[in-house]
């Protein structure tokens, strides 16, 4: 391997790098490298990444295969531990990420195919049916006004209701709507068409095929987040979904939601009564490696803190407990916000698990151990909230196996070496941030989506590269 | 058709009447239990630590008899025995270490070849809830059936395989294909006391008392149970129950066979009844199961 001098220069108001290679220089060879970034997801790792990658100069298409970017912290209500809103802190990066000129935003996209090499990849997407002119809309709203045909919002997971033309959230970005085809009574049944007939710029295309585009990136960055452990099919202990009351932490958060389905009020899903007595279970499918998933979930102890706290702060008479194995709280501030949990808002923690639940009339019973005091416990709630383990978002398998990269036994995507390099992957030019690569919370998903942007820099901003095989 | 078949001590004894309705209706049900010849005791319990297998000397010959005998299966009524025979065999299928410290102690060539079956199991897979369902000559009509499988027919799940440990379905399956109607209760794959009734009465009375209520309260007219066990604590601990409850109401606690046979018309005098110390007879003949 040679010694290296590179020489930098600007031509025509380009930068162009020629490299000397003294010796033996047969690793290296000189490349053209296209100064674009592909940022898959666009939750707020994806997102914050995108905006320093256009604030540095560097042209980004940020790419999400729902209608809207912001991800799953647009869903949350407040966050720990400074309990600031989240739609307040996230929806100015959401409006910047569709406003910068350096971001292009490619909504309701997949990855189909990835070609070329280190620094020239050509990227192909496959452009899902929305059934709606983006080009002509102008995002008025009408058509969602008028729609008849009313389902379970996506969004609201199984807490509301919304149109089959739909913007995820009120403060979408792009603020646009798509139809979804299953509700839709014209696609399903021929007759509706209301919303053609409401749009007052004829932007309702219901004859819209599926488009392929390709996009040519010098580096991409995999966002893509994560999902909740799908307990309802797999816990019948806690119900299996079956037993009324019983949610998960992400619905819980619509409910808290001022923007909500509930406007914020804590009512039960079955009879809209307020929760009186509420049980928190920490751990679900978490820590459970005979079973479930073997990994600490590290956000849930957090959470689910939090919760308890913003439903005192909404039922002042309200009796929370909190079923956990030991408490983890390992961020900034962190542990001080349990403890004001503990000791300011009344909430009742018991070291044990509960074994199960189960309904009696219009109670929730769980039954669980406390583990330092030896008994079994008996608790009649009027909801329970699961804090169910997350896992990687749906389809990481299959992202992972066009863009080649490997994903660990519980489909995290690894990286080249989890300590010293926990942004590269194995392959030059593609890098990992946020959930996809294992659970973290906001602050350290933030924090590895600029972390990942500086790496695609430094990446785009030398020409020269070690010779590798084409893909 | 003939299945090997174990039946264990207490269906010699205690529960006969679970193993002669079991054997009747699969007569009536196109097969034959064909009892094993020298069976003993299987032991009544698998060893929970892993440097302890003396106690899997008596199954583990049990099943080499088994084989020995010419038969690939092996059926049992009895959850206790089932769930024993199961586990060791699993032993002696993928722990060789320990497998071959029972072989060199009982001096016997055995490597899991049997496959251990319970007779639900062997409905459901081998027969067919469906060829059941067409066999059945009386249906159980109107009868509210409680499902209880308490621990040992699904616990370890991962050992055992027959069905899900927290929601399981085959005994309610197999109550459907009798004309039955099975009820949802949340008790069902709780403990039913087991041995401590033994030594700690008190104990197996709650946990009895916590299942019937359960049952009842979901609108149960009776229990079903495969276990000679749970069948003892949950029907033999009401009148104690009753003691600390005056509002108690007993319940008939009956083997899953009892309930086959009387659909397939066979004599209900026959079934031993007159062995439950709750009599499940008047709600029977109050239901029209029993003339």
């Amino acid at each position: 391997m040679g010694d290296l001098v590179e020489l930098t220069g600007l031509k025509d108001g380009e930068p162009v790098t020629c490299v000397a290679v003294f010796g033996d220089h047969s690793d290296f060879e000189s490349v053209p490298v296209e100064r674009r970034v592909m940022v898959i997801g666009a939750g707020i790792t994806g997102i914050t990444s995108s905006i320093d990658l256009g604030n540095a100069g560097y042209q980004v298409m940020l790419v999400d295969r729902l209608p809207s970017v912001g991800g799953r912290m647009l869903q949350l209500s407040e966050t720990f531990p400074t309990l600031d809103c989240a739609q307040c802190t996230l929806t100015p990066r959401t409006v910047e990420s569709g406003q910068h000129p350096n971001v292009l935003l490619k909504t309701s996209c997949e990855i189909e195919e990835l070609k070329g090499e280190p620094g020239d990849y050509t990227v192909r997407l496959r452009q899902k049916v929305i059934y709606v002119d983006w080009n002509k809309c102008t995002g008025c709203g009408t058509c969602i006004q008028k729609c008849p045909s009313k389902g379970i919002a996506l969004f609201e997971r199984d807490a509301g209701r919304m149109t089959a033309i739909y913007t995820l959230s009120p403060q979408a970005v792009p603020n646009k709507p798509v139809i979804d085809a299953d509700r839709c009574r014209y696609l399903t049944r021929g007759k509706c068409g209301v919303c053609a007939k409401a749009c007052p710029v004829d932007a309702i295309n219901y004859e819209q095929q599926e488009s392929f585009f390709e996009a040519h990136v010098g580096a991409i960055i995999v966002a893509t987040g994560f999902d909740i452990y799908d307990w309802k099919k797999k816990m019948p202990e806690y119900g299996g979904g079956k037993v009324p009351d019983v949610i998960d932490g992400l619905t819980f958060e619509r409910y808290l939601s001022a923007s909500g389905p509930t406007a914020g009020e804590i009512v039960r899903p079955s009879d809209g009564k307020i929760v009186k007595d509420i049980v928190f279970i920490q751990c679900v499918g978490s820590r459970n490696p005979e079973f479930h998933k073997a990994y600490c979930s590290r956000v849930c102890c957090m959470y689910t803190a939090k919760h308890a706290r913003l439903y005192k702060h909404k039922v002042h008479d309200g009796q929370v407990y909190i079923f956990y194995i030991d408490i983890r709280s390992t961020g900034k501030g962190y542990e001080q916000f349990i403890q004001q949990s503990v000791s300011e808002e009344e909430i009742i923690y018991i070291r044990g698990r509960a074994a199960k639940l189960y309904r009696d009339g219009d109670k929730i019973i769980v039954n669980g151990a406390d583990t330092l005091t030896g008994k079994n416990i008996e608790i009649a709630a009027d909801m329970v909230v699961l804090a169910a383990a997350m896992v990687p978002n749906e389809g990481a398998q299959e992202l992972a196996d066009i863009l080649g990269l490997k994903c660990n036994d519980d489909g995290f995507f690894i990286e080249e070496n989890y300590k010293l390099s926990p942004i590269e992957t194995g392959r030059q030019g593609i890098y990992l941030a946020g959930c996809c690569q294992g659970i973290k919370d906001i602050a350290d998903s933030a924090a590895q989506g600029s972390a990942a942007s500086s790496k695609a820099q430094v990446f785009l901003s030398s020409v020269r590269r070690q010779k590798q095989e084409a893909v | 058709m003939k299945y090997p078949y174990f039946p264990g001590c207490t269906l010699y004894t205690k529960a006969k009447k679970l193993d002669d309705a079991g054997r009747e209706c699969s007569l009536k049900l196109g097969f034959e239990l064909d009892e094993l010849k020298d069976w003993t005791c299987c032991g009544a319990t698998f060893p929970l630590v892993n440097d302890q297998h003396i106690t899997m000397s008596g199954p583990t010959r049990i099943l080499a008899d088994t084989k020995d005998q010419g038969n690939d299966k092996l059926v049992t009524l009895c959850s206790v025995c089932f769930n024993v025979l199961k586990r060791t065999n699993n032993v002696m299928l993928n722990d060789e270490e320990r497998r071959a410290k029972v072989i060199d102690f009982i001096e016997r060539d055995y490597h899991g070849e049997v496959e251990v079956l319970h007779y639900l199991q062997l409905l459901r897979d081998e027969i067919g809830f469906d060829v059941l369902k067409e066999k059945v000559v009386k249906p159980l009509e109107g009868l509210k059936v409680a499902c209880y499988y308490g621990c040992l027919l699904l616990r370890p799940v991962k050992e055992i395989g027959l069905d899900s440990m927290e929601d399981p379905t085959i005994f309610e399956d197999f109550i459907r294909a009798l004309g039955g109607e099975p009820i949802e209760f949340p008790y069902k794959v709780e403990c039913c006391g087991a041995f401590q009734a033994v030594h700690s009465m008190d104990t197996a009375t709650r946990c009895s008392r916590e299942i019937l209520n359960s049952a009842k309260n979901s609108g149960a007219d009776l229990v079903i149970t495969t276990c000679p066990l749970c069948q003892f604590n949950l029907d033999d601990r009401q009148p104690e129950i009753q003691k600390s409850d005056p509002g108690f109401s007993s319940i008939p606690v009956v083997y899953f066979t009892q309930l086959l046979a009387l659909a397939l018309d066979l004599p209900a005098e026959e079934l031993g009844f007159e062995r439950n110390l709750i009599d499940p007879l008047p709600l029977l003949k109050e239901k029209g199961v029993v003339a």
